[in-house]
């Protein structure tokens, strides 16, 4: 079985959630919340629909330029870390073994069973298919929600871009889709973590200890995934 | 003589003072325990350190946040491209009349008189001899048509010409390798832009507005447009322009807009 927390740490094995994955985690949530709340206040200097005015209690920044001031400095919170979370993703391989594959029919399968409420999430170390798919994609639309927002921030020295979501105004609406999808994910996100608080305490104290996964291992692996695809093709 | 008798103050006591509310309280008074009372005063102490923090980790936060905009005008200067041109576009996308914006509305607009009005010039510049309209009218016209874009999120194409201002300044001899341009306005609004910026080959002196004349609510004689900067770095209805290395800030980024504001 898993050990548990507390036994000493064996040098074989480390955390589910190492220190350095934890404080990515928790520094992306603030940055997020600042970015979410001054960029309400941001939009209500100039709404894009009519009936939809943020009510000043859940924003960030006295006015617009206090909202301004916020985004703009949460922003470099959201993008180095972000950046720093992609090479670690990528470099220590846990991209691959937490993420990958995505197959269909567990999709199905872990879809039906969710709608069923049946919810259980015994083993932390590993993540269910729709686990996966929702991961890889907030972890994409906030790519392209950054994407957006240096589009909007600088329509004229990034115009190669511009034609991405058609004109200045297509980006701003990008960017409040965007927006909307990563509010939603982060209702069910932390409906869920408080639904299973045992996924809550590993984001905090680190989980359960796993074995150790060196990335040459991991590149090993890769190398005979590669060779096993190409001799059955 | 002796004795005087007491005045008859209103504030004395016509009987002697009333004992009973010692008598009363001769319990309390006894068992007045000392450490309470300092107990009590360091949590009232420590309530008033705990305002005061408040109040000094807001002044922090500020602070802060003020550091990063002034960071980030560095960042906007780094990636700004000198001779990378804005996309501009054909004149049947042009929006009349243009979106008029200013700290006030456009029913308070107080029309400049181009009869007395005049260009006054300041700091590194070698002709400092002021300007009238006219001879402001009479320079080379460069056409540009692109997109404004205002800090709170809407924008408009519109089609504006007047002279280039680097061609100006070369002219009027100002020190090119200055920082800053600073423009005061007639209604008293005020900015400043980086020099780049100011040398940027979409940077006019506006007169002209899809081949008219400026109206009066756009900036009427004179005004600034630049493809490079958001709507507010546009000062309008400009009475005086310096050339100058000291930050003069402006109308909004001293009310804490970001000064670079590029775009």
């Amino acid at each position: 079985m898993l050990k548990g927390e507390g036994e000493p740490a064996d040098p074989q094995t480390r955390p589910l959630h190492p220190l350095a994955l934890r404080i990515m985690h928790w520094t992306n949530a603030i940055a997020m919340i600042i970015m979410i709340g001054s960029g309400w206040k941001i939009y209500n200097d100039e709404v894009l629909f009519g009936w939809l005015h943020f009510p000043s209690w859940v924003t960030i920044g006295g006015g617009a330029e206090g909202a301004l001031q916020w985004h703009f400095f949460a922003m470099w919170l959201l993008a180095i870390n972000g950046l720093a979370y992609l090479a670690y993703g990528l470099r220590t391989g846990r991209f691959r073994r937490m993420l990958l594959p995505i197959r269909v029919p567990e999709v199905l399968l872990e879809v039906r069973k969710a709608l069923r409420l049946d919810l259980k999430h015994d083993d932390l170390t590993q993540y269910n298919a729709v686990q996966r798919l929702l991961y890889i994609g907030i972890i994409a639309v906030i790519i392209v929600q950054v994407l957006s927002g240096l589009i909007i921030w600088k329509p004229v020295q990034f115009s190669e871009l511009s034609f991405l979501f058609y004109d200045f105004q297509g980006a701003r609406l990008a960017h409040f889709i965007g927006m909307v999808a990563i509010v939603g994910f982060v209702l069910v996100h932390v409906a869920l973590a408080l639904i299973v608080p045992q996924t809550l305490v590993a984001m905090l104290k680190g989980g359960p200890q796993v074995p150790k996964d060196p990335p040459e291992a991991a590149l090993d692996a890769d190398a005979s995934a590669n060779l096993t695809s190409g001799s059955a093709r | 003589m002796s004795l005087r008798t007491p005045s008859s103050s209103v504030f004395r006591p016509k009987r002697g003072i009333d004992q009973s509310v010692l008598e009363e309280n001769k319990q309390l008074v006894e068992t007045f325990n000392r450490r309470k009372v300092l107990r009590g005063a360091l949590s009232l102490g420590a309530l008033t350190m705990l305002t005061g923090c408040d109040v000094t980790s807001r002044d922090a936060v500020q602070g802060v946040l003020k550091t990063v905009s002034q960071w980030n005008d560095r960042a906007q200067a780094a990636l700004f491209r000198p001779n990378h041109l804005a996309p501009t576009f054909s004149p049947s996308q042009v929006v009349k009349p243009p979106r008029f914006n200013a700290y006030y509305d456009v029913e308070d607009v107080a029309p400049v008189d181009a009869a007395t009005w005049k260009l006054e010039l300041a700091g590194l510049i070698q002709d400092k001899r002021p300007w009238t309209a006219s001879q402001i009218y009479e320079l080379p016209e460069q056409e540009i048509i692109v997109r404004h874009i205002c800090v709170e999120g809407w924008d408009y194409i519109g089609q504006w010409s007047g002279v280039n201002l680097r061609r100006f300044l070369e002219r009027i001899g100002a020190d090119l390798a200055a920082k800053y341009v600073s423009f005061r306005c007639a209604d008293d609004y005020y900015g400043s832009i980086d020099m780049p910026s100011a040398l940027h080959p979409q940077t006019l002196l506006a007169t002209k507005y899809a081949g008219e004349p400026i109206t009066d609510p756009f900036g009427f004689p004179l005004r600034l447009r630049t493809a490079v900067k958001l709507g507010f770095k546009n000062p309008k209805w400009i009475t005086a322009m310096e050339v100058t290395n000291t930050y003069r800030g402006g109308y909004w980024e001293d009310r804490g807009f970001n000064w670079f504001s590029g775009i």
